[in-house]
């Protein structure tokens, strides 16, 4: 915007001059500098405004006048309202999260030896167009952990802090002890007694699933007063199921797996399998049923459905923010080298610590760097139509909807000029007063 | 975006090691020398964070459609044997594509040309032509600065259809051209404005002509700021997929384009979206690389549109 523009290029305010023509300059050749730019801005940016206007009055057709039917469509039709809804969310959320971030790359990468190099990084995402940022975020959000980055990394974060289920697809083989016990929980068909080693073969875990602690199974020996066991993997590769119900050679213990026993509904122990599939449980259990609770079936967890309907515009604004943080880092830093330093010292030697001196001192002095790039990013966020409109799959772009969007489907896809018009003017009815700011900054500046 | 074009004269170190710090405690100093540990790296990993997507595109890019589709670009760094530049030359044997770009190219550079011209005349004419209500002439294409484009894709189609510029390159320069003149007008008018009256003067002593005027001290005198217009809508215009997803058709596509045609099957055509999009960065890249500062100052002037 104007503000910026001015601490960007142009040279700083000059002392009050005349700029009357040094050449005298006749009226026909002041024409003929300006006729070019004046017809084609007269015909491809100032006729628009006026069409659409009147447009926007008139049915689909074009041919009767509609009165503001075509207004009222903004606030009754489902896909306008949803794009409202979405816009706001995007001007609310996009700018000040892009500004926040910006204001914290800046203020961090002052007294950073490699800032440069950061600077450059983050604001390297401008330079691309939206559609190869879209392309890049639809595979940053690729649903599949083992593809998309930002479920793989939300996956491990997920995982380190909630264990996982090593066994998602064990389940009990032909004639086995077991059977299950509704949730996805296995239990023994007959009570377990002291002394008497208990078989809990289960099958149907891949071998490359298995937990990494497994060893190869091994018989649980006979113990006076308590319940021993093994809990395996009761297939041989290659040769079938080796013995079934019998620990062959090769196979290997469910390393973790819980067992529980339970009387008449009550847990009266529990324990956890070792590395080679042995448990042990104290008297207590005699005469339980044993059974391996779903816990230990659960299917892993895969993340979340980033592109799915209800996360699809946060995570389009994520994008946008990725794209933008840079814009107003940079203009931000641009800001912060034209705070004076004596006054951040002076803070300083009056005890204010670093949080306080940005807080009370650095933030006040950029109030107004800071509502330029605020404004600047929603004018911005009110067009967003590529990230969109690339990112949202088809499935869910209904749900992603923005007003830009609408306007394109309404007035290309569905044919429906009148309304896509009608939504034109509401996005110019919003821009006005920063258009309005420009001209009145401008006005003092010009008539000097 | 070089140190001083992006955050020109942060204050030196020497003047932070000044009488206030060394009063400070050791154990004060430790600490701040604890959180400075800690600024380093969070910012190196936000760097990273910022980095990985494009990395992701790159090596995704460089992998067979196969090996993307069973897993994730990270695992090259364990097989780097996967890597392969067969998509690009796949790509570069897709005429679709290598014409789009050419496409992009033509619309790009005269797009580009025609607004550095004809804002400069108009800028010009704004700063030292004298004729009635320049101000007020100035002031209102100020404030076309923020009008949407969104606003003229329908009456422009309209238009363009009834005198049959829809779905050629031209139709899609000359809206480009119109839509980047206001900026172009603002910012070298500001510019030109500045320009010493006696060195005009001097010049028209030497019997210069109002056209000599402008080609021989106005354009040179103005070229920081014609360099930053013209970087600015270069990527603007080479960026855009919008505009040509309006205005133009199968034949005068440009990469954008064609590339968005591909994402209704983003799974199937990512041998072809992947290397497409990083090669219709490259360009991008390689300007704002070059000619960092002036990218800079265009972006920050220009971010209205």
């Amino acid at each position: 915007m104007a503000s910026a523009a001015a601490a960007g290029t142009s040279p700083g305010p000059a002392a009050p001059k005349s700029r009357r023509s040094v050449t005298g300059t006749r009226r026909t050749v002041a024409a003929l500098f300006l006729l070019p730019a004046l017809v084609l801005l007269g015909a491809l940016v100032v006729y628009p405004i006026g069409y659409s206007l009147i447009r926007s009055f008139y049915d689909q057709s074009g041919d009767s006048f509609a009165g503001f039917d075509n207004y009222r469509a903004l606030f009754t039709d489902d896909g306008i309202r949803t794009a409202l809804k979405n816009n706001v969310l995007w001007v609310v959320f996009a700018p000040t999260v892009a500004t926040a971030l910006g204001l914290i790359f800046a203020v961090l990468t002052e007294r950073i030896r490699w800032g440069t190099a950061f600077k450059l990084v983050v604001f390297m995402p401008m330079a691309i167009s939206m559609l190869a940022a879209g392309i890049i975020f639809r595979l940053v959000y690729d649903q599949d952990p083992d593809k998309g980055v930002a479920n793989a990394v939300w996956v491990g974060v997920h995982d380190t802090f909630a264990e996982s289920s090593a066994f998602p697809k064990a389940h009990p083989g032909r004639e086995s002890p077991l059977e299950p016990a509704g949730g996805g929980a296995f239990i023994t068909k007959q009570p377990v007694g002291l002394g008497v080693p208990v078989a809990l073969p289960l099958v149907g875990v891949a071998p490359d699933q298995m937990p990494d602690s497994a060893e190869r199974a091994a018989p649980a020996e006979p113990e006076d007063g308590r319940v021993t066991g093994t809990t395996w993997q009761d297939f041989t590769r290659g040769k079938g199921s080796g013995t079934p119900g019998g620990v062959d050679a090769t196979e290997l213990g469910y390393a973790g797996m819980r067992i529980e026993a339970v009387k008449d509904g009550e847990v009266v122990a529990s324990a956890e399998a070792a590395g080679d599939g042995t448990f042990t449980l104290p008297a207590e259990a005699d005469g339980a049923l044993l059974r391996l609770p779903a816990a230990n079936f659960e299917e892993p967890y895969n993340g979340l459905n980033w592109l799915g309907p209800s996360l699809v515009t946060p995570a389009v604004i994520g994008s946008y923010v990725w794209m933008w943080a840079g814009f107003a880092m940079v203009l931000i830093a641009a800001g912060l080298a034209g705070v004076p330093r004596e006054l951040l010292e002076a803070a300083r030697v009056d005890g204010a610590n670093e949080w306080q001196v940005f807080r009370r001192v650095t933030v006040p002095l950029l109030a107004p760097v800071l509502a330029v790039v605020v404004v600047t990013l929603m004018i911005n966020v009110l067009k967003v139509f590529d990230l969109v409109f690339i990112i949202a799959p088809g499935s869910s772009q209904d749900d992603a909807n923005v007003l830009a969007l609408e306007l394109y489907r309404k007035g290309f896809a569905s044919d429906q000029p009148g309304i896509a018009s009608a939504i034109a003017v509401f996005l110019l009815l919003l821009v006005i007063p920063v258009m309005w700011f420009n001209i009145r900054r401008l006005r003092r500046e010009v008539r000097r | 975006m070089t140190a001083d074009g992006v955050a020109p004269a942060t204050t030196a170190p020497p003047e932070r090691e000044s009488s206030p710090r060394a009063r400070q405690s050791l154990g004060s100093r430790l600490a701040e020398a604890a959180s400075g540990g800690l600024v380093r790296v969070f910012l190196l990993v936000v760097g990273l964070f910022w980095l990985v997507p494009t990395i992701g595109l790159l090596l995704s890019s460089l992998r067979t459609p196969q090996d993307v589709a069973a897993s994730g670009w990270w695992e090259v760094f364990t097989k780097p044997s996967q890597l392969t530049f067969r998509s690009y030359e796949e790509l570069l044997k897709n005429g679709d594509i290598t014409s789009s770009l050419l496409n992009t190219v033509a619309i790009t550079v005269p797009a580009t040309v025609l607004v550095v011209i004809i804002g400069a005349l108009a800028g010009y004419a704004f700063a030292w032509m004298d004729f009635p209500g320049r101000d007020w002439w100035f002031l209102a294409v100020v404030g076309l600065l923020v009008v949407p484009v969104q606003v003229a894709l329908i009456p422009i189609a309209e238009l363009f259809g009834k005198i049959g510029l829809f779905g050629s390159v031209l139709g899609v320069i000359l809206f480009h051209v119109g839509f980047g003149l206001p900026f172009a007008v603002f910012l070298l008018r500001n510019f030109f404005a500045e320009i010493p009256r006696e060195l005009l003067e001097a010049a028209r002593l030497d019997g210069a002509g109002e056209l000599r005027l402008f080609a021989r001290v106005v354009m040179p005198l103005g070229g920081p700021a014609i360099a930053s217009l013209g970087i600015f809508q270069f990527l603007w215009v080479w960026n855009d997929m919008l505009v040509a997803l309006i205005f133009s058709d199968s034949g005068s596509q440009p990469i954008t384009v064609a590339l968005q045609t591909q994402m209704r099957q983003f799974g199937n055509n990512i041998d072809v979206l992947a290397p497409g999009a990083f090669i219709s960065m490259v360009i991008p890249l390689a300007v704002f690389f070059a000619f960092q500062r002036q990218f800079v100052s265009g972006v920050m002037a220009g971010a209205v549109k």
